[in-house]
């Protein structure tokens, strides 16, 4: 199965407030460390191998080239 | 009190080859666990095996501990499995810690009916000592098997059908000639640097001080592992029990230490107190300090001379990958340069030893890599992932499978060996050809003492010959029924299909499976397991 790239998350809004919100007052490095536990929470969810080498190969072509 | 490893158990004495060049079937260079399992393997099946090593005694200092239960089962074969689970210590829970709190503790859980356990810790001196004492029984009752203590290679030469060999001595060089050299010379192997050849791969920068204690504590029989302990900042640590009551503690060090210095008692003795408390009163048995590397040789066999265990291969420590997968290669080399040198099976059935075993290197490499990665992030983001996962561990089962602080010794499966023949079984995919049978309970005893050696056909509800001869190798028939029979053996090896006919090479890996019982299938398929048809 492909990774879904269309928008598929309701309120959209909501979900990125709340995702800020959860970083706020955090040191670079806790954010760091808990966007790295979001990641293996997200992606134990999923448990899918194909989907998350999908996911990572678009995260990484979606870097901006300068 | 002197320790095992103190006394010369083998001492040189002069062999009547010093005083006329004779050549002999099979030299063995190197008398550690590799080199005495490969020549026990041959002595038991009639094949002058000589091993020379430098030294007299066993190996000093515990070095490799753990020892798995595929290496256990093929210790069995050899006749000196008893020993070792006797002396051993068996253990199946662990704790993990992450600074100063516990993160979760676990049980490997090992499978049922089998005659081995899943692991047992063992010092390397006693290993070797219980397979010198095999040698030497082996040697009382006649068989030609030979230890030559304190003989040094110092040349070889490859002269096409033997291999010629300059040795010194106490009492000076001799010349001796052998038709086939194994190298079981370690990972420094001084045959392989005689030869030229290569040992490339990844060197990792670090260094662990090992120590071994003995102390009267009470610390379960668990393997502890920490990852940035307080008493080891930003480093891990491993505390693992042997016999005898000393135990094993691994200090990583981080790689720019002096290694002279760290090792000296007033250095080693007050991290050690920062571990284990300091009311806890210990001796120091043997301090290490040790680098790794990962690589291995691009071939393991140059002609007539067959390279083995470390000195073909060298993992890091984490898994236990050394000595047990050394002995899976002579498990493997060992019946097939029998049939080789009766002119049973071709040369390039030798080949296939190569194939087999550097895709087991390759394999524990793999692992192997992956723990050191785990153990030692390399950057910072790696550092990040691998304290999360070990922050999530804490409270989430999910993550527990990611922790890695050693994945541990497990034989391979052969997958595309050019020796496996048909899998025309609807079977369990654990004993598809290239599989290393798995144990089963019998009603006398255990499966697995009943196959190697020799080719077995093991014959589950079918009837079929008692014996089979296909080009001058004999197939020895091992018939079984699941009437009252432990259910694991249909678990095992039949899964939903009512009826099997394994073959099984004399490692105790599966060649080849059916349904039913056909001799031209088995012929066929036990000349593609000895080389004749690819």
């Amino acid at each position: 199965m492909p990774v879904t790239l269309t928008p598929n998350i309701p309120q959209a809004d909501d979900f990125y407030a709340e995702l800020l919100a959860t970083h706020e007052g955090l040191t670079k490095a806790e954010s760091d460390a808990l966007n790295a536990r979001l990641i293996l929470i997200l992606a134990n969810h999923i448990g899918q191998r194909d989907v998350l080498t999908a996911a990572l190969a678009a995260a990484k072509e979606a870097a901006h080239k300068a | 009190m002197n320790k095992i490893f103190e006394i010369p158990l083998y001492p040189y004495s002069r062999s009547p080859d010093q005083d006329a060049l004779t050549r002999r079937k099979v030299v063995i260079v190197g008398a550690g666990p590799i080199g005495l399992a490969a020549a026990i393997d041959l002595a038991q099946q009639g094949i002058e095996a000589i091993i020379l090593d430098d030294n007299d005694k066993v190996s000093f200092g515990s070095r490799a501990i753990c020892f798995a239960k595929r290496p256990l089962e093929i210790l069995d074969r050899l006749g000196c499995g008893q020993p070792m689970v006797d002396k051993g210590v068996v253990w199946n829970l662990g704790k993990v810690f992450f600074g100063d709190r516990k993160v979760y503790d676990f049980n490997l859980l090992p499978e049922d009916g089998h005659k081995r356990p899943a692991f047992i810790n063992l010092q390397q001196y006693y290993f070797e000592e219980y397979l010198v004492n095999r040698v030497q029984e082996l040697q009382a009752a006649g068989a030609p098997i030979e230890i030559r203590g304190k003989n040094k290679v110092l040349k070889t030469e490859d002269k096409g059908d033997h291999v010629s060999l300059l040795i010194d001595t106490p009492e000076g060089t001799y010349g001796l000639e052998a038709e086939w050299l194994i190298a079981c010379d370690g990972a420094g192997s001084p045959i392989r640097a005689m030869m030229g050849l290569d040992f490339v791969g990844r060197v990792f920068e670090d260094n662990f001080l090992i120590a071994d204690v003995i102390m009267d504590a009470d610390f379960p029989t668990e393997r502890w592992f920490w990852f940035d302990p307080p008493f080891n900042k930003g480093q891990s640590a491993l505390l693992h029990k042997q016999p005898d009551g000393v135990w094993r503690i691994d200090l990583q060090l981080g790689w720019d230490i002096d290694k002279e210095e760290e090792k000296k008692p007033e250095n080693v003795i007050p991290r050690l107190k920062a571990m284990l408390g300091e009311d806890v009163k210990f001796d120091l048995e043997w301090v290490s300090i040790y680098t790794f590397q990962c690589r291995r040789m691009e071939k393991f066999r140059h002609n007539r001379v067959i390279f083995a265990g470390d000195a073909a291969h060298q993992v890091s420590p984490f898994g236990a990958r050394g000595a047990n997968s050394g002995l899976q290669d002579t498990d493997n080399l060992i019946w097939k340069l029998k049939l080789v040198m009766e002119g049973k099976a071709p040369e390039s059935l030798l080949e296939t030893y190569d194939l087999e075993r550097i895709y087991g290197a390759d394999e524990n490499i793999l692992n192997s890599s992956r723990s050191t990665d785990f153990i030692t992030p390399k950057s910072e983001t790696s550092r990040i992932f691998r304290d999360a996962v070990l922050d999530l561990s804490e409270h989430h089962a999910f993550a527990r499978p990611l922790v890695n602080s050693g994945r541990l010794s497990v034989p391979c499966t052969y997958d595309g060996s050019p020796l496996n023949g048909a899998d025309r079984l609807d079977g369990p995919s654990r004993t598809r050809p290239g599989s290393p049978c798995p144990d089963v309970p019998l009603a006398d005893g255990f499966l697995l003492d009943k196959l190697g050696d020799k080719f077995t056909l093991l014959t589950i509800n079918v009837d079929a010959p008692e014996k089979l001869t296909v080009d001058g190798v004999e197939i020895t028939n091992l018939p079984l029924t699941t009437e009252s029979a432990d259910p694991a053996l249909a678990e095992r090896y039949l899964c939903s299909a009512p009826s099997a006919v394994y073959l099984i090479r004399p490692d105790q890996h599966v060649a080849a499976r059916w349904g039913k019982f056909d001799e031209k299938s088995v012929a066929a398929a036990l000349r593609r397991a000895i080389g004749k048809e690819q």
